[in-house]
């Protein structure tokens, strides 16, 4: 992995780095070669880390005063918001929170999409990813079950129903799933089980999407292949660190006015009304992260095929290295392909809009439309666009298009600038 | 830098879109002042102690809260009465508790430390006293609609005769400003209900106001703690960021690209 | 590089680090802090007890913060027998009249002081309380006599509310 070979100075650290080379691999992170290019769009895998680690501490303070109990669920969310020390600071970060890493993993997803990251070499580090935000949503939808307030019990209702959908075993799985004939004490305690399993396998994928990046080493907004270490690149520390932590403070700023200033804004009043078997609230909706995947199970008007094309709408990403034929990975160099790019960030921003609202009229219109064009993008246009785009002439290193042989830093940045 | 400040407004540009989806289905709600609202904001106390009496002498008859305690009513960033006056205003009511050794339920007075006593013993009662409609708990409801303060102001005061053409079942009002405009409260408030022991006049707006007030103290018991934390927090990741936004500028300076 | 320029980045460079580490600080400590006794554990701090049914010679335990406290009615034997033991004799020196105002009612934290075990009553060589864990003797005021203990068990702050009621805490 190291390019070097590296020894620990002292004794005991050679003793010890001969037995677990732990050394070796914080060398190894410390030293990491990394292009020198890289904007801010980069910045959000440390960001992500970080989202990781505060749910994981704020959802492991929450665990200790929180009941799963489908009688007491409520009470004791309450009980964290009023009683317990700094309890309501917890749980709006660990609420806000989840919000926040989907922001965050969102622009983590099209940054690598305008630039190409998930193409060869990097095929795995991608499909990790998938699984990764698969795991998310898992985990965010378990999550919002917990507080057992009615969008937590109509929520849960309406998702694994969704499984109902499956021909001949379909019933007998959402019975499995339930542990009875409807979501209630059972489905509760299973859902806070796994809802504490599921952030620690996210945890170990996050060391193979790491390790699995540390072997081709990053892309870049240029998306050429780098020789490293060379006068291309920085080592991860200092540079990318501070780097990384001066957009991760920035980002904390938004999350602190979120949590300190509107920390139910995100959520659901009816969440805040306890679970009610009876009675469903006026309008169900997802958080608003799932919502573009929301709109495209009701834009289908069968049961079956709205589950499949959901599912689909995620699975098809895994696919995208061998759909996306195109040789050149940066869309700074795809005329084409950068229109088409910012043609599905608007049409998935789109599918969350009608994602918000009644399926009916207008509304359902717009998300078929949308919904079809989704799949377009990646089944019709990103093939033939590989196969027809003319590209750019592409520069032979990274320091090109940054210095272009000018020995003027201000005629740089303007070529820089053109090139964006 | 240019770039970053693409993803900063991006960021806020997504946070003022999923607000304005939140506000979808928009009714004007009536307007007033509220000083809990914005960077600094704090409870009135002498509206949440006027709140507190317009609870207790009118609303607590059918709608319980039962996530307070009578000590919530002392602590700070609350109504802040004295603990004395919380201790009598605990034991004015009669809590069940028990059993006693002999096995036996008994009554006494309330203490700080005992939940606010309910109207009624289960949500059974509650729905078998009210024809049917259960009076929600009270203790979040602020959070649990839609519409927050405003909402709940609207709603109290916006009682009226029904439109022509809408024909109302015994038992049910029209409220202009209910979901569906029929509600299964009867209109409470009238000018002059409660007596207010500072002297303020209890018109049904005042009313309104006060008690608004205190049940958005009650589903936010943390709200001025909230505020003042938030702020500190708020400049201090400025100060943190503008400092290692220069020790970055430094750093990078060693190597000639921008940053 | 001139001198006064390294000093000035170093200078940046520590406030940076101090400043962030005052940040690091700011934020374990919620996290720390959620574990300590909540509000509405605090609130739970008193509890009342009607002893008017305890005969002379008898032992009620009740449960307080958790806890076995000990209320026993003493005999006017056991009273002698507690007032007259020497100072000197004891491992932790404390006066009976200093355990038990009303000397009729001794009113005790029920955990032995070396582990946090309940003491049985009426057992060990000092007629008082025995603890079965380690073997601590306690005599007739609940002070250690003999056994692993550092410290004689310990009194809660309580008030005799009237003749028959005493509040604990």
């Amino acid at each position: 992995m190291s390019d070097h070979e590296y020894t620990p100075k002292s004794k005991f650290g050679k003793w010890f780095n001969d037995r677990l080379p732990l050394l070796t691999l914080a060398n190894h992170l410390t030293d990491y070669p990394t292009p020198k290019n890289l904007n801010y769009w980069w910045t959000f895998g440390g960001i992500l880390t970080f989202c990781l680690i505060t749910q994981i501490v704020t959802g492991l303070v929450l665990a200790m005063h929180y009941i799963a109990h489908a009688d007491m669920a409520f009470d004791s969310v309450e009980h964290i918001m009023r009683d317990v020390n700094y309890g309501w600071l917890i749980r709006y970060i660990h609420a806000n929170g989840a919000s926040m890493f989907f922001l965050a993993v969102y622009i983590h997803i099209f940054r690598s999409l305008f630039y190409g990251s998930y193409k060869a070499p990097r095929e795995i580090i991608w499909i990790i990813g998938i699984i990764i935000y698969l795991l998310m949503m898992a985990a965010a939808f378990l999550g919002y079950v917990l507080p057992w307030g009615q969008m937590s019990f109509w929520g849960a209702t309406v998702i694994t129903n969704l499984f109902s959908a499956i021909p001949l075993v379909g019933e007998g799985i959402v019975t499995w799933l339930w542990g009875g004939y409807s979501v209630d004490n059972p489905t509760l305690t299973r859902f806070f089980t796994l809802h504490y399993l599921i952030p620690f396998l996210i945890l170990g994928l996050v060391v193979l999407h790491i390790w699995a990046l540390h072997v081709p080493g990053n892309n870049n907004p240029v998306g050429i292949d780098i020789k490293k270490p060379s006068k291309d690149t920085v080592p991860f520390h200092p540079y990318i660190v501070i780097k990384d932590g001066f957009a991760l403070l920035m980002f904390m700023i938004v999350f602190a006015f979120f949590v300190f200033y509107t920390p139910n804004i995100l959520g659901h009043a009816d969440n805040y009304i306890e679970a009610n078997p009876l009675v469903t609230p006026a309008h169900i909706v997802p958080e608003w992260y799932l919502l573009p995947f929301y709109a495209i199970l009701r834009s289908v008007p069968d049961k079956l095929l709205g589950v499949v094309a959901m599912l689909s709408a995620i699975l098809i990403l895994a696919a995208l290295p061998w759909l996306d034929t195109s040789k050149i990975r940066s869309a700074v160099f795809r005329p084409l392909y950068r229109q088409f790019y910012w043609i599905l960030v608007a049409d998935v921003l789109i599918l969350g809009y009608v994602g918000a609202m009644p399926a009916e009229g207008l509304y359902l219109l717009v998300a078929r439309v949308a919904t079809a064009y989704y799949f377009l993008h990646f089944l019709v246009i990103l093939p033939v666009l590989g196969w027809k785009e003319k590209t750019l002439p592409i520069p032979l290193s990274i320091t090109e298009p940054i210095l272009g042989g000018s020995p003027n830093l201000a005629t740089a940045k303007n070529k820089e600038s053109l090139n964006k | 830098m240019k770039n970053f400040f693409k993803i900063f407004s991006f960021i806020i540009l997504f946070s003022g879109l999923s607000l304005s989806t939140q506000a979808a289905e928009k009714v004007e709600y009536l307007k007033t002042d509220w000083s809990f609202k914005g960077l600094f904001g704090k409870f009135d106390r002498a509206a949440l102690q006027r709140g507190y009496q317009v609870y207790t002498e009118v609303c607590s008859s059918c709608h319980s809260m039962k996530y307070l305690s009578y000590r919530n009513l002392a602590e700070k960033g609350g109504p802040e009465f004295s603990i004395e006056q919380a201790k009598a205003i605990a034991a004015s009511f009669e809590v069940k508790d028990g059993p006693n050794s002999d096995g036996d339920m008994f009554t006494r007075p309330g203490r700080l430390s005992d939940k606010f006593v309910m109207p009624y013993d289960n949500v059974q009662a509650a729905q078998a006293a009210n024809g049917g409609a259960y009076p929600p708990d009270m203790s979040v409801l602020v959070k649990a609609r839609g519409g927050g303060v405003d909402y709940i102001y609207s709603l109290l005061q916006g009682y009226e005769d029904p439109p022509a053409g809408v024909i109302l079942d015994d038992g049910v009002y029209y409220n202009k400003y209910m979901y569906g405009n029929k509600i299964k409260m009867a209109n409470q408030l009238s000018d002059g209900l409660v007596e207010y022991s500072d002297g303020t006049i209890a018109s049904v707006e005042q009313m309104s106001k006060d008690v608004t007030t205190f049940l958005m103290w009650s589903a936010e018991p943390h709200l001025e703690s909230r505020h003042q934390m938030g702020f500190k927090a708020i400049v201090y990741l400025i100060i943190l960021t503008i400092l290692v936004y220069f020790s970055m500028k430094r750093i990078w300076s060693r190597i000639e690209t921008e940053v | 590089m001139s001198e006064k320029k390294t000093n000035r980045r170093d200078f940046l460079f520590t406030a940076t680090y101090a400043v962030g580490a005052v940040g690091v600080g700011a934020t374990i400590w919620p996290m720390i802090d959620q574990m300590n006794p909540d509000a509405s554990v605090k609130a739970l701090a008193s509890t009342e007890v009607d002893v008017s049914a305890v005969n002379p010679g008898k032992t009620i335990t009740v449960l307080w913060r958790g806890k076995p406290v000990f209320i026993r009615r003493r005999t006017q034997d056991e009273i002698a027998e507690a007032r007259s033991v020497k100072l000197e004799d004891l491992k932790h020196p404390e006066k009976d009249e200093d355990r038990a105002a009303n000397p009729e009612w001794l009113v005790m934290l029920g955990v032995c002081t070396h582990l946090g075990c309940v003491p049985l009553d009426q057992k060990g060589e000092y007629n008082g309380w025995f603890c079965p864990c380690h073997g601590s003797h306690y005599d007739i005021s609940g002070r250690i006599r003999k056994g692993p203990a550092p410290t004689n068990m310990e009194i809660p702050k309580y008030e005799f509310v009237n003749a028959n009621t005493i509040k604990i805490g």
